[in-house]
C-alpha cells in the first residue's frame, strides 16, 4: 500500500516528476495516486521532501534470520581459470566481513580445481567450500544451483555475492527462488548498514539514469550480483591462511534433462568485452565493414577489445557479440573510445558507467559529447591513424 | 508445440530524456511499449509454432493498461493472451513476479516451451526467466542466440540451443518443457500484418487475478518480495568534458597528454 498524508503534502509536484509510470496527479493541490498505474516502486517516497508519502508494508516474520553467518562469494571459473570478478568480490567481501565481524567464504565448484583453492585464500578467503566433481566440469545452472543450495542450507551464510556475468546471473536466480532469498542484480556499490546489520545494495535502473538502494531485511541469505570492473581487485597475499572445506557432489543432484555438448570460443574478439579494460567501439560513422580493421588496429595498439553500436551490427559490419547498448551488452571499462557513434540513449545506457569516455565524431552536436570526458571533433579516418601512431610511440 | 511467451510492458526508452538541470527523467508523452528483448521472444515463439504447429500464448503481469502490449503481441502472430492483473501483485520484485508468472503457466498446463527476453530494459535484472524455471523446476537456457535442432518425436521432446557467453558460445541440449531467454541475435522480428492487427483489436483478453492463481498472500506483492527499495536517487551529474577542435595532429597530441597516465 502507498499512503498520501494530506496534512504533509504541499502540492510541490516533485513526486509527479519522480514517478516512472506517470501514476500521480495533483487534485486540489494534493498528490493523488492512480492505483491502476502505480507499481509500488517507491520512487515518489524517495523524492518527497515533506515525508508526505509512505509505503505501508505488512511485515511477516520469516523465521530465524540470526543464525546466518559469513559472507560468501561465488568462485566463478572456466577450465580452472578463476574469473577476475571473483577477486573484485573478495575485496568487497573482506570489507563487509569486517563490518559484520564474520568470515569470508568462497563457493568453488568445478572439476580438477582443488589446487586453485589456495589462490582464493591468498586473495582474501577464510574458507573455501570446494566441490570438485566430474559432474561439475561444465557449468550447468541446474547442477550448480542444486549444489550451492545444499551448501547454503548446511552452512547458512548471511550474504552471497556473485559476478553479474552470464554465468553468475543464470546461477543465482535459480538459487534465490527455492531458498526464498532476496536477490539484487548488477550492483555497483555495496555496504553494511551498521545499525541494522544488513546489506545495502546500490544498483542502476533505467540504464543508469536512476540509482536504487535495495535491502532484504527479513530474508536470508541476502544475495547480489555485482557488475564487473566497478570494484578494485583484492591483492594476493600468499602468506594468508585459510581452510579448504571439501564437500561432495551427490550423484542424485545431477539433472539428466540438460546436457553440455560443446563450447566454441569466438575467434573475432581477441579480448572479451566484459573483461577488457579498454574498449574501442565503432558506429555508423565507420562507413563499412572493412573500416573496422582500423578499430582492430587501434584496439591492438592500446590493448583493448572492439565494441560496436547497434547500427554497425545491424549493417552486418561486425557480429552481434560485439554490440554495446540496450539490446547488446552493458560494459564498464576503464576507457571507452566511441568512434563515429552519435550516442543514442540506447547506446549510452550500455557504456555510460565507463570511467573515462573518449568520443571521436565529426558532428560537434552529437549527443555522445555530452557524456564524454574527452571529445575530438573531427574525421575519424584522420584521427584514428594518428592516435594509433602516438600510442605506439608512447608504448615503445 | 505449445509455447508461452512472457513479456513486460516498459517505458519506451527512445522517449526517455534527462532533464539537464534537475537530472531527472522527463516522461512527458512517454509511450509504453513491449520490452525490446521480448520482441525476439515473441518472434521465436511464432516461428517455432509455424514449424511445429501448436499455439503461442502471451502472458504478462501488470496494470490494466498492459493489455495494450498483449494486443501488440497478438498482432505479431501470437494466438492467445492473458493479463495477470491484481492490486495484490503490485510491488512484486523478481521473486514474486516469477512466482505469479509460473503459477499462471501451471494453470495453462500442457506447455512445451517458455520463452522470455534476456532482460527488461527498465529493471535490467535478467532474473525473472531463470526464476520461472526455478519455480516450475524446469531446465533453463539463458542468453540463447539460436534454437537449433528440435526433436518433437522423442520422449521427452528435446531441443539443442546455443548460449552466448562472454568468451564465445556454448551448445547445450535440453529436454522439454524448458525455459529459454533469448537475445537479439536469435531472429529478426516481423512487422504486424494488417490481418493480425484486426484480429488483435477484437481479441478477448482474459484477466486473471489472484482468485484464479490462488497464491498465498504472504508470497505476493510487497509483502511476498524479499527485496525492498529503500531509496531511489539520480546519480551525480557528470561534469562537462573537454572537447578538442582544430587540426587532427594537435587534437590527438592534446588528448594523449590528458590520458597518458591512465593508458
Amino acid at each position: 500500500m502507498i499512503k498520501v498524508h494530506n496534512d504533509k503534502c504541499v502540492g510541490c509536484s516533485l513526486c509527479i516528476k519522480g514517478c516512472p509510470v506517470a501514476a500521480i496527479t495533483l487534485v486540489n493541490k494534493k498528490a493523488v495516486i492512480d492505483l491502476n498505474k502505480c507499481t509500488l516502486c517507491g520512487a515518489c517516497v524517495s523524492v518527497c521532501k515533506f515525508n508526505a508519502l509512505q509505503m505501508v508494508r505488512q511485515e511477516i516474520k520469516r523465521g530465524d534470520i540470526f543464525g546466518y553467518k559469513g559472507i560468501w562469494v561465488y568462485g566463478e571459473q572456466r577450465d580452472g581459470v578463476i574469473c577476475t570478478v571473483v577477486y573484485e568480490l573478495l575485496n568487497k567481501a573482506r570489507e563487509l566481513a569486517k563490518d559484520l565481524n564474520t568470515y569470508v567464504g568462497v563457493i568453488f565448484l568445478g572439476s580438477g580445481i582443488e589446487d586453485k583453492a589456495k589462490e582464493l585464500i591468498a586473495r582474501g578467503a577464510d574458507k573455501v567450500f570446494l566441490v570438485d566433481s566430474p559432474q561439475l566440469k561444465n557449468f550447468l545452472a541446474e547442477n550448480y544451483a542444486t549444489t550451492v543450495i545444499n551448501l547454503v542450507r548446511k552452512h547458512k551464510p548471511e550474504i552471497i555475492l556473485a559476478g553479474a556475468t552470464t554465468t553468475g546471473r543464470s546461477l543465482v536466480s535459480r538459487i534465490a527462488v527455492p531458498l526464498y532469498a532476496g536477490l539484487t542484480a548488477d550492483c555497483t556499490e555495496l555496504h553494511i548498514d551498521k545499525e541494522k546489520k544488513i546489506l545495502v545494495q546500490t544498483r542502476p535502473a533505467f540504464g543508469g539514469n536512476i540509482m536504487a538502494q535495495i535491502i532484504s531485511p527479513n530474508f536470508r541469505p541476502q544475495m547480489a550480483t555485482v557488475r564487473h570492473k566497478v570494484m578494485p581487485e583484492a591483492k594476493a597475499d600468499p602468506s594468508r591462511k585459510g581452510e579448504v572445506i571439501k564437500e561432495k557432489f551427490d550423484i542424485e543432484w545431477e539433472d539428466k534433462r540438460v546436457k553440455f555438448l560443446d563450447f566454441i570460443a569466438e575467434a573475432t574478439s581477441t579480448v572479451n568485452l566484459s573483461e577488457a579494460d579498454i574498449i574501442v567501439s565503432g558506429g555508423r560513422g565507420m562507413g563499412d565493414a572493412a573500416n573496422f580493421k582500423l578499430l582492430e588496429e587501434l584496439a591492438e595498439a592500446i590493448g583493448g577489445a572492439v565494441g560496436a553500436s547497434r547500427a554497425s551490427v545491424d549493417n552486418g559490419w561486425i557480429p552481434y557479440s560485439h554490440q554495446v547498448g540496450q539490446t547488446g551488452r552493458t560494459v564498464c571499462p576503464k576507457i571507452y573510445i566511441a568512434c563515429g557513434i552519435s550516442g543514442q540513449i540506447q547506446h549510452l545506457v550500455g557504456m555510460q558507467s565507463a570511467k573515462t569516455i573518449i568520443a571521436i565524431n565529426k558532428d560537434p552536436d552529437a549527443p555522445i559529447f555530452k557524456v564524454a570526458d574527452y571529445g575530438i571533433v573531427g574525421d575519424l579516418f584522420k584521427v584514428i591513424p594518428l592516435l594509433i601512431k602516438q600510442i605506439k610511440a608512447l608504448r615503445a | 508445440m505449445n509455447i508461452v511467451v512472457c513479456i513486460k510492458q516498459v517505458p519506451d526508452t527512445v522517449e526517455v530524456k534527462i532533464d539537464p538541470k534537475t537530472n531527472t527523467l522527463i516522461r512527458e508523452g512517454v509511450v509504453a511499449v513491449i520490452n525490446p528483448f521480448d520482441m525476439y521472444a515473441i518472434e521465436e515463439g511464432v516461428r517455432l509454432k509455424e514449424r511445429f504447429g501448436g499455439k503461442v500464448t502471451i502472458v504478462t503481469m501488470g496494470p490494466p493498461q498492459a493489455q495494450d502490449a498483449l494486443r501488440d503481441a497478438l498482432s505479431l502472430g501470437a494466438d492467445e493472451a492473458i493479463l495477470l492483473s491484481d492490486r495484490a501483485f503490485a510491488g512484486s520484485d523478481t521473486w514474486a513476479t516469477s512466482m505469479v508468472l509460473s503459477r499462471a503457466i501451471e494453470k495453462l498446463g500442457d506447455v512445451d516451451l517458455i520463452i522470455c527476453g534476456k532482460q527488461a530494459s527498465d529493471g535490467d535484472t535478467a532474473q525473472v526467466g531463470p526464476g520461472i524455471a526455478a519455480h516450475l523446476n524446469f531446465p533453463q537456457a539463458t542468453y540463447v542466440r539460436k534454437i537449433d535442432t528440435v526433436h518433437m518425436d522423442t520422449d521427452p521432446k528435446m531441443m539443442v540451443v546455443e548460449r552466448l557467453l562472454e568468451e564465445g558460445y556454448e551448445i547445450i541440449e535440453l529436454s522439454l518443457p524448458a525455459v529459454v531467454t533469448v537475445l537479439k541475435e536469435i531472429n529478426e522480428p516481423r512487422m504486424p500484418s494488417l490481418k493480425g492487427k484486426m484480429r488483435a483489436k477484437s481479441a478477448q483478453i482474459p484477466v486473471w487475478t489472484n482468485k484464479e492463481l490462488g497464491i498465498e498472500s504472504t508470497q505476493l506483492g510487497l509483502t511476498g518480495s524479499p527485496t525492498q527499495v529503500m531509496k531511489i536517487f539520480t546519480p551525480p551529474h557528470k561534469e562537462g568534458g573537454k572537447i578538442f577542435n582544430g587540426e587532427p595532429e594537435t587534437m590527438v597530441a592534446d588528448l594523449i597528454k590528458e590520458i597518458k597516465d591512465i593508458l
